[in-house]
């Protein structure tokens, strides 16, 4: 009996947070419509650009070179065994652009920035200077989250294209440089088999990543526990919840997104069957 | 003492102010934070031009009743009114509008780290509006003038002494002359002849702005110091009310015992256990 007991508060306790999360993030949403006129806003977000993009850039350009290196080397032997070695961009590429560009930059964009922006804004709140604000008839979810939110969810696809551009010239090099593959069809089946839906498919999802990311990031910093420990808490529960929603919302708009395709345009195979 | 706390609810506490009409008024406040009992019906009547000093020991929720006053805490059973007028009853402009009356000095200072000392002081002005740069400018020169740190504008919080975060946060807390000030434990952490400095700003502040003072304290010689009135929070209520030679001459063990800095003889016995 106590154990039903204990499972149904854990799960109220998971429910209020959740719609605490949802009224946290609608605030959100209503304030950026209001303020995005506003030249307040954009002089506030001036800095969260700078902290977001510039800092994030070199972790994620080597995060996109590391993808791009293993994706070649492991997949260049087989495609060596059965004579598709020159379709070796098709498999690297359309795997950046779609998937591991924007998944993986929305992982080192939690670590990097999540953690960061729920340290500080945790720290903010143990400090009271959240309760400051407010006292001083300030609303810091227009001050503190609206901009960083918005920094993330515009630089993520920014960072996004980097970490693909890199990852494109690391592949590249391997299979060209190093593997022998001539360059030419390399590109060529490349270009053929890359549309622009992929790389939609691939911004698309980033924005998701960096919003979601923005979000969940301030919430944590916003409702952390008094202390160094709540806030170190804090910021490990915003990277941990950051990566799943990665993960969850990379699901949902890989299928939507496929459904969508193959009833706009039809199923297009990449692979064409022997026989 | 029933009858002494029930008069707390009826009687002006000090001489300042005892005719006229309440400024802030609790009634019947109840508060907990989860299984925790914090307040349990707080009556208070605040007068004009009063300074009312609470004290209790640690943890016994003074500052909990500072955040009721403000709207930073909302009752879980009770009401809290400003000139006669239900807090809880105010949409979020309303609540930030009336909180531009208060000052509000926190007890660690809640200065923001990223902002100069100009612009912490000036962060209340800037949230008003419809000053000029070089109005502002004045304010801020003025009202570090008057807690004596003129000329440190440009440092950062990070760059003060601890008695000089707490003057700077006093500046920004009378940046818009407010008609309540609340300070939450002024003196903790501060020694003696910085506690004094502090205790001297209250009195002076009242002198030359005529507020009305609500201090949150343990530090005795402060409240004998500034307190028109004292009140003494014990376990979820008011068990005092009355000034400070009052409060010299009270019976009540729990006050006693306060006021003299003696340990209980149930934390004693703990200890003799424990050793």
């Amino acid at each position: 009996m106590q154990l039903v007991a204990a499972i149904g508060a854990k799960t109220l306790q998971g429910l209020e947070a959740f719609g605490r999360f949802w009224v946290f993030a609608f605030q959100t949403q209503r304030l950026l419509v209001a303020d995005l006129p506003r030249a307040r806003l954009w002089r506030e977000v001036m800095p969260q650009f700078y902290e977001v993009g510039n800092r994030t850039l070199p972790v994620i350009m080597i995060t996109g070179m590391f993808v791009g290196l293993v994706l070649a080397i492991q997949s260049f032997d087989q495609l060596y065994a059965a004579g598709f070695e020159e379709r070796m961009g098709v498999l690297v590429n359309l795997t950046l652009v779609k998937e591991l560009g924007p998944v993986l930059a929305g992982v080192m964009l939690a670590g990097r920035v999540g953690g960061a922006l729920t340290a500080e804004l945790g720290t903010m709140n143990v400090t009271e200077q959240l309760d400051a604000m407010r006292v001083m008839g300030s609303d810091p979810i227009r001050h503190l989250v609206v901009p960083r939110f918005l920094a993330c969810l515009l630089l993520a696809p920014l960072l996004t294209f980097f970490c693909d551009l890199v990852g494109a010239f690391a592949g590249w090099l391997i299979a060209v440089q190093l593997k022998g593959v001539p360059s030419e069809p390399y590109w060529y089946y490349t270009a053929d088999a890359t549309e622009v839906w992929d790389v939609l498919v691939g911004f698309i999802k980033s924005v998701g990543f960096g919003g979601t990311i923005g979000l969940i990031a301030c919430y944590k910093g916003f409702h952390c526990r008094a202390g160094a420990a709540g806030v170190g808490r804090a910021c490990t529960e915003s990277f941990v919840a950051a990566f799943i929603a990665i993960l969850a919302i990379d699901f949902f708009l890989a299928t939507s997104l496929q459904g969508l395709y193959n009833a706009l345009y039809g199923f297009k195979p990449l692979i064409q069957g022997g026989g | 003492m029933t009858d002494q706390i029930q008069q707390a609810t009826v009687r002006p506490g000090g001489e300042a102010g005892a005719n006229a009409a309440p400024v802030i008024e609790l009634i019947d406040v109840y508060k907990s934070f989860g299984r925790l009992e914090v307040l349990r019906g707080v009556d208070l009547v605040l007068h004009p031009r009063e300074t009312t000093v609470i004290i209790g020991e640690s943890g016994v929720g003074k500052s909990v009743v500072l955040k009721h006053i403000v709207g930073l805490l909302r009752p879980d059973r009770g009401e809290v009114r400003y000139h006669g007028r239900s807090i809880g009853e105010m949409n979020a402009g309303e609540l930030a509008r009336l909180r531009m009356n208060f000052g509000f000095l926190f007890q660690l200072g809640a200065l923001f780290d990223s902002l100069t000392v100009a612009e912490n002081v000036g962060f209340p002005l800037v949230e008003q509006g419809r000053r000029s740069r070089a109005e502002i400018e004045r304010v801020v020169t003025e009202k570090l003038r008057m807690v004596g740190l003129d000329g440190i504008q440009s440092k950062r919080p990070a760059d003060l002494s601890g008695g000089q975060r707490k003057r700077v946060a006093l500046a920004r807390a009378i940046a818009l002359d407010p008609e309540i000030i609340l300070y939450d434990e002024p003196t903790t952490g501060l020694d003696p002849v910085r506690a004094d400095v502090i205790n001297e700003l209250i009195l002076k502040l009242r002198r030359e702005i005529d507020a009305t003072g609500i201090v949150v304290t343990h530090d005795m010689a402060s409240a004998n110091k500034v307190a028109d009135r004292i009140l003494m929070l014990h376990e979820g209520k008011f068990i005092f009310d009355g000034t400070s030679r009052e409060i010299a001459e009270a019976g009540d063990e729990r006050i006693r015992r306060f006021i003299e800095g003696r340990a209980s003889e149930k934390d004693l016995r703990s200890l003799r256990q424990e050793s």
